[in-house]
């Protein structure tokens, strides 16, 4: 490999040719300040626009001060990361950014948690010699949609949405927009995010260094709930928040802390806590019969079976094709999600068992995304107007709400999910992770088709961090070919595949969210360290080895609402209660005929 | 929610897809397209940047944000009679921005505007190359030079007594 020598800061160092002066700096421990910048080790997302100016250092023999995060390195370069040259152009910069920056830091939701703060207590401003013309110019009104909250005013133009919107998802709906003070990132002629063809995989959200985007949150309707004698109070937890809401309590990222999430939620006031691993293990069932009975059809001779079968967990991922490929609005498995399928059974086999009006049951979910929030919203998920999940809250909105009831988390002892809805297997925690849902899937379709037990549970060929993968299970001499993409760029190149007719998948998972859910858009932010990503991905598959059962079939309390309410998967019942349809949202220009 | 759908009139799909053909649909075309289309429709409606966007596989949102970029493209339609007040640098030092007040409080008008009855929309321009005239100012394509805050209520009269008369 070429190498380059340089110094830095009086340091002399020698890096492949290529890396930039921000990276060579942080290799040996120099941490020049970013705020544009953001990237993700290994996850194929990049955002270097090289604007804010943050990062200038200074290069000897240049007239003028060179941005670290975009500047490569140079045979025999001097920088210097520190000079009171940089620390000065810096701390401008930072004021002309703060002056066109609203001061209410005390009651943003990104307090605490926002780059720009963090910059603006490390450079010390006490006062701003530049008063914005912004204050003036860019009023924005902050506008709420089911998962997202923009607040544009805020907005530093760094642009990360806008990468992760238009590159990450290829989604599309936000663009920068105007000039001048005016400049913002927003959507087609600055319309309400609901009228574009934004997916809420809140992807933005994650990525934003400030409080300009942020989640809707809905803690004060939980604690209300929750303290309303009338009303039984339901929670239940999906897989991936187990593997990082310890990170908001100083534990290490990786920490499995499914005991005391249990334990935090009893101790909150919640009437029941269950799993959403339960209802990943049901998902399994419909969706698993599901894709048995298409390819036992196709190979039956049937070639106008949809095929490939594709899953249906990620609700970013349903907006996503109900937005841009609704001509295949028929693949996707017509099964609900995880959370869908709780808050259905929740709301009429639960509620029966304990005597509980169904509008006297609150269903609250705890997700590691904002697509959820979304999800729970829709129509189709409602009943007579009441919905079969209430509130969908992220792990942050989790954490805060432990913080607020003076839970001390890492002290507390480990608990056990209440039940019937509670008990889960290894097959539904690995739902956390790109290729889970489709390995937990396989787990169960081997066994159900073949009538003999797997001879090796783990299928590591269908695991990883690439984005677009591919193996071949082989069920008793039947090939099972698999397709797995997360990442809706990545999603994007499979159904461009399929619409071609280039596809030889029988079945494809796709996660919209880089990793899959455990970096969904409402875990606890990492700021671009995709080591943390990297170690909640480790603890998925560690809680799965950890699982007595393995396997979803085997879930002996999913065995038993079949035996005792659904009758079989797939059934009447299921159909009623488990299943959906979907909607076809593009946005189409035709010829006005005239009245 | 359901599936939007946009209204346009053929006669303008025809002209919008055929201009979107003659540049290949290519994305890196957007600017050249929009000044056609401009051109043609006289403004850029929300519908004729979501036909754009679909011609060249862009999302709207980007169209949109080359639109409210740059100050030549208007979402706004233009008057019958569109005045364009320049403020370039000469005419700008011989008292352009006079002239321009001129017209507002004449039209009622601010910049960008278009008034009620469709005929008349003001705008300002940089430079039309009759720097020997300034300060310039246009009615469509009729050039009017070494103007005066005075001569402003003689110019709009001339259109109006123009309607007054058809």
């Amino acid at each position: 490999m070429d190498t380059v020598k340089l110094t830095i800061d009086n340091r002399a160092i020698e890096v492949p040719k290529g890396t930039t002066i921000l990276k060579a700096a942080q290799s040996i421990g120099i941490d020049i300040p970013t705020l544009c910048h953001f990237e993700l080790d290994g996850l194929d997302v990049h955002n270097r626009p090289g604007g804010c100016r943050i990062c200038v250092v200074e290069v000897e023999k240049r007239r003028n001060l060179a941005p670290a995060c975009v500047t490569e390195c140079m045979e025999g370069m001097l920088v210097r990361t520190n000079s009171i040259r940089v620390i000065n152009a810096r701390k401008t910069v930072l004021e002309l950014i703060l002056s066109d920056h609203p001061a209410d830091c005390l009651q943003c939701a990104k307090s605490g948690n926002c780059e720009l703060q963090d910059l603006a207590i490390r450079f010390g401003i006490r006062e701003n010699p530049f008063i914005g013309a912004g204050h003036e110019m860019s009023q924005y009104q902050v506008e709420v949609s089911p998962s997202i909250i923009r607040d544009m005013n805020k907005c530093v133009m760094c642009r990360r949405c806008e990468t992760m919107c238009n590159e990450m998802q290829t989604v599309g709906a936000l663009s920068a927009i105007e000039r001048g003070f005016p400049a913002v990132v927003s959507t087609a002629f600055n319309q309400h995010l609901e009228l574009s063809p934004c997916t809420f995989c809140g992807q933005c959200v994650a990525v934003c260094p400030v409080g300009a985007l942020t989640e809707v949150d809905h803690t004060p309707k939980i604690i209300r709930a929750i303290a309303d004698p009338n009303k039984k109070t339901v929670v239940q937890v999906a897989p991936a928040v187990r593997v990082a809401l310890g990170e908001e309590f100083g534990m290490e990222p990786g920490s499995i802390v499914t005991g005391k999430l249990t334990a935090a939620l009893k101790a909150l006031g919640f009437d029941y806590v269950f799993d959403t691993d339960w209802s990943a293990d049901l998902t399994i069932m419909e969706e698993g019969t599901e894709l048995i009975g298409r390819l036992t059809k196709y190979l039956g001779g049937d070639k106008s079976v949809p095929l490939p079968i594709l899953t249906s967990c990620c609700p970013a991922w349903v907006n996503f094709f109900e937005h841009q490929f609704p001509e295949m609005k028929n693949l996707p498995s017509t099964a609900k999600s995880p959370q869908q399928m709780f808050g259905a059974i929740a709301k009429s086999y639960f509620a029966e068992k304990i005597n509980c009006k169904r509008e006297d049951m609150v269903c609250v979910s705890v997700m590691p995304c904002l697509a959820k929030k979304y999800e729970c919203s829709r129509d189709e998920f409602k009943v007579n107007g009441n919905p079969d999940v209430d509130y969908s809250i992220s792990t942050r909105e989790l954490a805060r709400l432990i913080k607020m009831a003076n839970i001390d988390f890492a002290s507390l002892p480990d608990e056990k999910f209440d039940s019937p809805l509670g008990e889960s297997t290894g097959a539904a925690v690995i739902f956390g992770a790109t290729g889970g849902v489709i390995e937990a899937a396989v787990r169960t379709a081997y066994e159900v088709i073949t009538k003999k037990p797997l001879p090796k549970i783990d299928f590591e060929e269908l695991r990883g961090l690439e984005g677009v993968r591919s193996a071949t299970i082989d069920v008793d001499g039947l090939k099972l070919n698999i397709g797995i993409a997360h990442g809706l760029h990545n999603a994007r190149k499979l159904l461009e595949d399929i619409k071609a007719g280039k596809c030889q998948f029988h079945a494809i998972e796709i996660m919209a969210c880089p990793g899959g859910c455990i970096d969904g858009a409402g875990q606890p932010l990492h700021h671009g360290n995709s080591d943390i990503v990297k170690a909640r991905w480790e603890a998925i598959y560690r809680a799965d080895r950890e699982m007595p059962i393995r396997k979803s079939h085997e879930n002996p309390s999913i065995q038993a609402i079949y035996k005792e309410f659904l009758g079989e998967p797939c059934g009447h019942k299921s159909h009623e209660l488990l299943h959906t349809h979907y909607f076809d949202k593009q946005t189409t220009v035709e010829v006005d005929l005239g009245k | 929610m359901d599936k939007i759908i946009v209204k346009m009139k053929k006669e303008v799909r025809e002209k919008v897809v055929e201009i979107c053909n003659s540049f290949n649909n290519q994305p890196g075309e957007l600017i050249n397209v929009l000044h056609k289309t401009q051109d043609f429709l006289g403004y850029l409606p929300a519908e004729v940047q979501e036909l754009i966007a679909e011609c060249l596989h862009i999302p709207t949102a980007k169209v949109y944000g080359v639109v409210s970029f740059y100050a030549f493209f208007t979402m706004t339609p233009k008057g019958k009679y569109p005045v364009s007040v320049c403020l370039g640098t000469a005419c700008y030092v011989r008292g352009a921005e006079k002239i321009l007040d001129a017209f507002k409080k004449e039209l009622n008008l601010e910049v960008g505007q278009t008034s009620e009855d469709g005929l008349f929309s003001l705008n300002c321009l940089r430079c039309v190359g009759a720097c020997g005239l300034a300060p310039v100012a246009m009615v469509g394509d009729k050039v009017y030079g070494r103007l005066t805050p005075a001569d402003v209520k003689g110019i709009v009269d001339e259109y109006r007594n123009l309607e007054a008369n058809a």
